[in-house]
């Protein structure tokens, strides 16, 4: 008995353990993420569209305007949280949205936006390739490219209507400038 | 005024928890009965204050109090009254303090009902109870006072999210806080085992009642959620393995083992250590789940606003309960006494086959919640684990599970013979081999998983079937025989019958919807029919309607076959201005075979409307495998020996009675 006593102590050293994760979590900026593609060209990608009759888009699209490229999955939950926010931002009329549909599957996509609504301009299917060419992590993620079709700022999780209002618009009206 | 009356009820409430805390405590270890006696008063006004500030919210939600900034926050003036009352809950400083009076409320029924336990356990269970219930009312009033009051008072409140404003979202939290506080019981007695060093089967049977109790509390709030973000999010689906649903299933996964191993020690006084110790697992996960959501640290649907001093709060708390709860049992259950012995075939063999996939399959979930966010601590990557995770990961465990559910309940205790349990079952072998065969027979090799998946549930459901018929001696009788043995089995024995044999049904409901949904989306002009699974359903019209706070755009639909009509379908879609907000309402219509599932999405701009329509067999056999899985555990819990509060002796007088007047 005496010689098994440490088999006791494993549910509490696990534990302990999962404790000091949390407490490094909880002191992460779960939303700061530098990228090494800030001020690079975006990647050169062309993306098939989500199915018959609609439009993909590809590097050459995003030239010659700022646009944000939003990065969601219809399997990703934080992606629905950012949907209303995208929406009104699509309403404003501000910047042109494009969105890369990562490593889904197109019925769900459009069921997604049929039932949530479409703030994208174009949107893209990609089986993960563009995405890592991208540097997406996870879903989802935001990027602001300017009209040269540089990649200006990286936005991890999900967007909130404070985050347009403090970042992305300020960012997006200097670059129209 | 009486907002402040809810604040300061408050406020006593943690005094009165404070001392029910240390004092009874004290006294169980001085042996003083004057000492050990404060538990129950204690339990009782703690659980009277609680209330009151409770029903104070309450009230300011009912009389749309907007001088609360709290009811501003998630309430307004036009709401309907249902949506006013359950708008206490919805937002994070209401729905604690509905936690706390669940808790208070578990307390209270403990001290009102639990005459019968020995005064010191019974001052322990209470003494640990209060000590979460301080924690939790120190959180409230420190960092999520509902009671806060707003000057200027605005003219209307902000709203309630339109999508949660539905009639089974309003019952979906109560259900699920009595669940997951419900556990806390069962944690209460662990501790207090642990403090006094010895778990028998008396323990085993105090705790089990109330284990079951939020269990079946539990079981009925996760099937509610499934089947509101069936209904209403509107995508045909009903479960996404999202962060906060795993973290309402990871207690339910080791609740369930719990009320399992806790029979093993009531019946053979085996596996005491192991049933301690998932008794404090299982309060830990409600815990951990609670962290979760209002820490902020994984970003969900149902994540509440958050606020970095509430996480580390909350992480003190799960620090302090289940870390301490650990650290004791790494201390004392070393010197808990061993019981039985068995052989590995034999019904605790199997309890605890049982309870180690049960667990695995807890632990699998509990990685891919986490799993994310270690890997952001260690590297700084992000990734999201989605369903194919699962698929991969919890359904592999599954199966084992529910082949060995079937077989566990034939197997004696102490010693079993497996091969003469298998012949006993050789109807559920043919059952099952029926149904696989009828399967691919009707849709051909491409269904093999939904085969296997239908296969399973046909052992299940055929096995729990057979044990029961052997339990009556059917067909060995004649059937009056039969039905007054039936009458008499015990209801802990209905129970488990009951609740196996609901678990068959949710896995075929689960194998059926994920095999054969089927999926249509078509942009149709008013007047035009669209053709689903055999079924017609003619597009009539669209029309505005106005409602209390809320505009919508309802389409009238009526659903065909062959020509005749059969049912009338209302799909629309809601704006809520004073939200800023929609809601989509799906039309369903079940014959409790399949369900048919349209979806009215967004105008086209040419007169045409994007339409979803699915087709989704056996989906309502999930969430009434899973109301049988809750009745089987009430069924159960109204077992004699668990009836709270009445006396064994009496109990088993009427109970020798009803006997006798039946023969």
């Amino acid at each position: 008995m005496r010689r098994r006593g440490w088999i006791y102590l494993l549910p509490v050293g696990v534990f302990a353990a999962m404790l000091v994760a949390f407490y490094v979590g909880l002191g992460l900026d779960t939303m700061a993420l530098p990228s090494p593609l800030i001020n690079k060209p975006a990647p050169h990608f062309t993306l098939p569209p989500l199915a018959q009759g609609y439009q993909g888009f590809s590097t050459a699209d995003l030239h010659g305007h700022v646009s944000l490229v939003n990065a969601f999955a219809s399997w990703c939950a934080p992606c629905r949280e950012e949907h209303p926010a995208l929406n009104a931002l699509a309403r404003t009329g501000r910047v042109a949205i494009y969105g890369i549909d990562y490593k889904d599957k197109p019925q769900a996509a459009l069921a997604w936006i049929g039932a949530l609504g479409d703030p994208y301009t174009r949107i893209g299917a990609d089986d993960g390739r563009v995405g890592i060419d991208w540097g997406v992590y996870g879903v989802p993620e935001t990027f602001i490219v300017d009209r040269t079709g540089r990649i200006r700022y990286k936005h991890v999780g999900p967007l909130t209507t404070a985050d347009i209002e403090n970042t992305i618009l300020p960012l997006v009206a200097r670059l129209d400038k | 005024m009486i907002d402040e009356i809810g604040h300061f009820a408050l406020i006593l409430a943690l005094c009165v928890a404070a001392l029910q805390a240390v004092v009874p405590l004290v006294g169980a270890a001085r042996n003083d009965a004057a000492l050990t006696a404060w538990a129950q008063p204690a339990a009782l006004t703690q659980f009277l204050f609680v209330g009151t500030a409770f029903f104070a919210l309450m009230h300011a939600y009912a009389v749309s109090d907007f001088s609360l900034a709290n009811v501003a926050a998630n309430s307004n003036s036009v709401k309907p009254m249902l949506y006013k009352l359950a708008g206490v809950w919805s937002n994070h400083e209401g729905s604690m303090l509905l936690w706390v009076f669940i808790l208070a409320l578990f307390g209270a029924l403990v001290a009102a009902f639990g005459r019968n336990l020995p005064p010191a356990l019974r001052a322990r269970v209470l003494a640990v109870q209060a000590m979460i219930g301080v924690g939790f009312l120190l959180f409230i009033l420190l960092t999520s006072n509902p009671f806060l009051r707003l000057s200027p008072v605005p003219v209307d409140g902000a709203g309630l999210n339109p999508l949660l404003q539905d009639r089974g979202l309003a019952f979906h939290p109560p259900m699920l806080y009595l669940g997951y506080v419900g556990f806390s019981i069962s944690f209460c007695f662990a501790i207090a085992a642990l403090i006094e060093g010895r778990v028998d089967p008396a323990w085993a049977r105090w705790v089990r009642p109330w284990t079951l109790a939020a269990w079946c509390a539990l079981t009925t709030g996760i099937a509610m959620g499934s089947w509101w973000s069936y209904y209403t999010l509107g995508w045909g689906g009903w479960w996404y393995w999202d962060p906060v649903e795993n973290a309402s299933f990871m207690p339910w996964l080791v609740g369930t083992a719990l009320l399992h191993s806790a029979i093993v020690v009531e019946k053979r006084e085996a596996l005491k250590t192991w049933t301690v110790l998932l008794a404090i697992i299982t309060f830990s996960l409600s815990l951990l789940g609670t962290f979760l959501v209002r820490s902020g640290l994984l970003t969900s649907v149902h994540a509440f606003a958050s606020d970095p001093r509430r996480g580390v709060f909350i992480l003190l708390m799960l620090g302090a309960y289940t870390g301490g709860a650990l650290a004791l049992f790494a201390w004392r259950a070393p010197q808990l006494q061993g019981g039985g012995l068995f052989a590995p075939i034999s019904r605790e063999g199997g309890l605890l086959l049982n309870n180690l996939l049960l667990t695995t399959a807890a632990a699998t979930v509990l990685l891919g919640t986490l799993y994310p966010l270690f890997l952001d601590v260690v590297s700084h990557r992000r990734v999201s684990v989605g369903p194919p995770f699962y698929a991969k990961t919890f359904v592999p465990i599954m199966v084992p599970l529910l082949i060995a559910m079937a077989v566990g309940p034939m197997l004696p205790w102490k010693r079993g013979d497996l091969a003469a349990a298998l012949i006993r079952l050789k109807w559920a072998f043919a059952a099952t081999a029926a149904a696989a065969l009828v399967t691919l027979a009707a849709t051909g090799t491409r269904s093999l998983g939904a085969a296997c998946g239908l296969a399973l549930a046909a052992w299940l459901l055929a096995a729990t079937v057979s044990e029961l018929a052997e339990r009556v001696h059917l067909f060995a009788d004649p059937l009056p025989v039969v039905l007054r043995r039936a009458l008499r089995q015990p209801r802990a024995a209905w129970g488990m019958t009951l609740a196996h044999a609901g678990m068959a049904v949710v896995i075929a409901g689960i194998t059926g919807s994920t095999a054969w949904s089927t999926q249509k989306i078509v942009d149709a002009r008013p007047g035009q029919s669209v053709e689903l699974a055999g079924y017609q359903i003619a597009f009539d019209r669209v029309s505005e309607v106005r409602g209390a706070d809320y505009t919508e755009n309802r389409a009238d639909m009526r659903l065909l076959r062959d020509g005749s009509e059969i049912a009338a379908l209302h799909p629309y879609k809601r704006v809520y201005p004073a939200e800023d907000g929609g809601s989509t309402g799906v039309a369903i219509h079940t014959n409790l075979l399949s369900d048919v599932y349209v979806v009215i999405g967004d105008p086209d701009g040419h007169g045409g409307y994007a339409l979803r329509l699915y087709y989704n067999p056996l989906v309502p056999w999930i969430w009434l495998g899973a109301a049988a899985m809750a009745f089987g555990g009430l069924v159960s819990l109204t077992d004699r020996r668990h009836r709270v509060g009445a006396p064994a002796r009496r109990g088993r007088k009427v109970a020798a009675a009803r006997v006798q007047a039946a023969e």
